[in-house]
């Protein structure tokens, strides 16, 4: 800190030396950063589209720093290399996103346009009397496996996860209840760590305690909805307690004030009013069980036909089809086709088909994901707070 | 109906959990009149009128011990139900509150619609027009009825708040510095309000700001603080006019007249 009489006083206005650049200027230095890179990969023989990338970015970095620096003085000079510092981040997070809607679209969406015997087949039949390398078959019974199972954890899971979040933010405010939400508060932290898969061994240990001796071998579609719910419980619980707790209490009196009695109070003005956020993080939830793989392994196992029934045998899902697809790896082809013995069916035999099917399983998940993400979306649009005139 | 009955309050103590917020208050407030209460922050003034629809109670740990009878009936009996005697007291808040969800419309029957009660259309429309009109706001609004309450100005949402208040048709309105969020031209239009609702209503008005008090009310009631810990006192009460050109006690008039807070 240096003290300045009056007569010192430092002026506002900018250093002489300094000036700014057009914001092209950037990618001067990235073409000059990018060149050298490759020119010292070429050197040292070790020249590849992504080292090129990573290389020239990271001599852009000095390059363009160095030349603000000597152009722009040095407050901008900070400015520029915080900016590609932010663009650099920003993109290394988008790579795999990009790069993983890009290669699951990509091979996914071959196999279900030109699914034989007919396009979109693939969404349409299942896998009961396929065997070895026959390029045919299709999702349509992990599908329905899939959704039933989420559907059913979401039955099980948003009414207990919504009414704890209720009780943690309307009811647990003083005395023994204060305590007790602390304990659920901490209960729910510790249960949302819980690995998936040992989620899946409480749903199949729960079940199993209750079945006769010699039947434990018995696996149902709720056995799975059960374990999911147990990796959903917490998130839905996270999720709609911040959201009530955005809720201004101001809103609240106002209707005590009407006299509405409480619970109206909570169903008419609280949910209502964070209707639109309780979807979207319940869809969330949703969205990170659709995906689970190890505690339907365990549960639910695979069937090549569709279970309608949530109580009684295997159901399949797509998570665990994409698994034992590509655990089959690529398949033998004899000849062009395969028959199948029992009902001598013939197919043309592919030794990919096992590895696409599972990539067109990924795509199914994927858009049954984004269509819920959509709906959420719609919901939360048409029922979020009207501010507009 | 029958004649309305002052509010007695007696011997009223009001605690934040241990804390003791405001202290062995003894008033009785008239009916059909407007009754100001002033002094300056943290009194306890704002405690104390929500108190009077048991308002007071919403906050975790807050109780009240004393009597406050309305109509002859001591709200803190146990055997009275909060709700019911927030339908009787009615309460406008200090920042306008209209439901964001809610249609002007369904803001002003929030009182009907939130508690589930079945009305006909034709009364619902009625009821709407009253309290709107009573509101002052009728005429700014009958034409956007069905947009949101949000969308209205900063007093425009007062007043649909203060229609919304008596569209509950209660016997008493607790104001809470309605207008201290609100420029001079709604302020007026909210002190015209408040003359015209006392024809009807006990009102009780908390305010910070001085000239209101001897505008609007009838009778003023002065709280004070003796310091930092100690509990919030009603100094004196008194007809306005009676207050602000010759008050009883000097707490008062150092107040009134600007010597400290």
């Amino acid at each position: 800190m240096s003290t300045t009489t009056p007569s010192e006083q430092q002026t506002m206005m900018r250093p002489a030396d300094e000036r700014r650049l057009p914001w092209y200027h950037l990618i001067y230095t990235g073409i000059a950063g990018l060149v050298l890179a490759t020119a010292i990969l070429a050197v040292f023989d070790a020249l590849s589209i992504a080292s090129a990338i990573l290389l020239g970015f990271v001599l852009h970095l000095t390059i363009g720093y160095l030349y603000s620096r000597f152009r722009e003085g040095r407050r901008w000079a900070m400015d520029r290399l915080m900016t590609l510092i932010v663009i650099g981040a920003f993109a290394i997070a988008m790579f795999p996103l990009l790069s993983l809607l890009w290669e699951v679209i990509s091979r996914g969406l071959m196999r279900v346009v030109q699914a034989s015997p007919t396009p979109f087949a693939f969404w349409t039949t299942d896998m009961s009397g396929i065997i070895g390398g026959a390029d045919a078959g299709g999702v349509l019974h992990a599908t329905i496996g899939t959704l039933l199972i989420t559907l059913w954890a979401s039955i099980i899971s948003i009414p207990i996860g919504l009414f704890t979040a209720i009780f943690l933010v309307e009811y647990a405010d003083q005395g023994w209840r204060r305590v007790l939400g602390k304990g659920v508060t901490f209960l729910v932290d510790v249960m949302t760590g819980i690995p998936s898969i040992v989620a899946g061994l409480f749903g199949l240990a729960l079940f199993i305690a209750f079945l006769p001796e010699g039947e434990q071998g018995v696996r149902m579609g709720i056995m799975g909805s059960v374990a999911l719910s147990l990796l959903m419980i917490p998130t839905v619980v996270r999720s709609s307690e911040e959201m009530l707790r955005l809720v201004p209490m101001d809103l609240r009196e106002a209707s005590y004030a009407l006299g509405v009695p409480k619970w109206l109070t909570i169903v008419r003005v609280v949910l209502r009013t964070s209707v639109a956020g309780l979807t979207t993080g319940i869809t969330l939830a949703i969205a990170r069980v659709i995906g689970e793989t190890a505690p339907l392994l365990l549960t639910v196992g695979m069937v090549t036909s569709i279970n309608w029934n949530m109580f009684d045998g295997r159901m399949a899902t797509l998570p665990t089809f994409i698994h034992q697809q590509y655990l089959n790896g690529n398949a033998t082809c004899m000849n062009d086709t395969v028959t199948n013995p029992v009902n001598q069916e013939v197919y043309a035999c592919t030794v990919t088909t096992n590895i696409d099917r599972a990539w067109a399983a990924a795509l199914t998940l994927i858009i049954i994901v984004m269509v819920l993400n959509i709906i959420a979306r719609l919901v939360s649009y048409y029922f979020s707070p009207k501010i507009s005139r | 109906m029958a004649a309305p009955q002052p509010i007695n309050v007696e011997d009223l103590n009001i605690y934040y959990g241990d804390f003791r917020a405001v202290a062995d208050v003894d008033v009785q407030i008239l009916p059909r009149s407007v009754t100001a209460l002033i002094g300056p922050s943290g009194c306890g003034k704002s405690t104390f009128l929500r108190t009077l629809n048991r308002m007071h109670e919403v906050i975790p740990g807050a109780y009240a011990q004393g009597t406050v009878e309305i109509n002859g009936e001591d709200i803190y009996d146990p055997r009275v139900d909060p709700v019911n005697v927030r339908r009787r007291v009615g309460m406008v808040f200090q920042k306008a509150n209209p439901f964001p969800t809610m249609s002007i419309r369904d803001n002003v029957l929030a009182g009907v619609k939130l508690n589930n009660r079945r009305m006909a259309k034709s009364a619902q429309e009625e009821l709407l027009e009253r309290s709107l009109k009573g509101a002052n706001l009728w005429n700014e609004v009958k034409d956007r009825l069905d947009k949101p309450g949000m969308g209205l100005s900063g007093g425009q949402q007062q007043r649909l708040c203060i229609a919304r208040t008596i569209a509950v048709r209660p016997e008493v309105v607790l104001m809470d510095e309605p207008c201290s969020a609100l420029d001079p031209i709604s302020t007026l239009a909210i002190e015209d309000l408040i003359h015209e609702l006392k024809q009807e209503y006990t009102i009780v008005i908390v305010t910070h700001n001085m000239q209101q008090a001897s505008r609007v009310s009838d009778r003023t009631g002065f709280f004070n603080i003796a310091g930092t810990g100690e509990p919030g006192r009603l100094i004196e009460i008194d007809d306005t006019e009676q207050m602000f050109t010759n008050p009883g006690n000097t707490q008062t008039e150092d107040y009134i007249s600007g010597r400290f807070g």
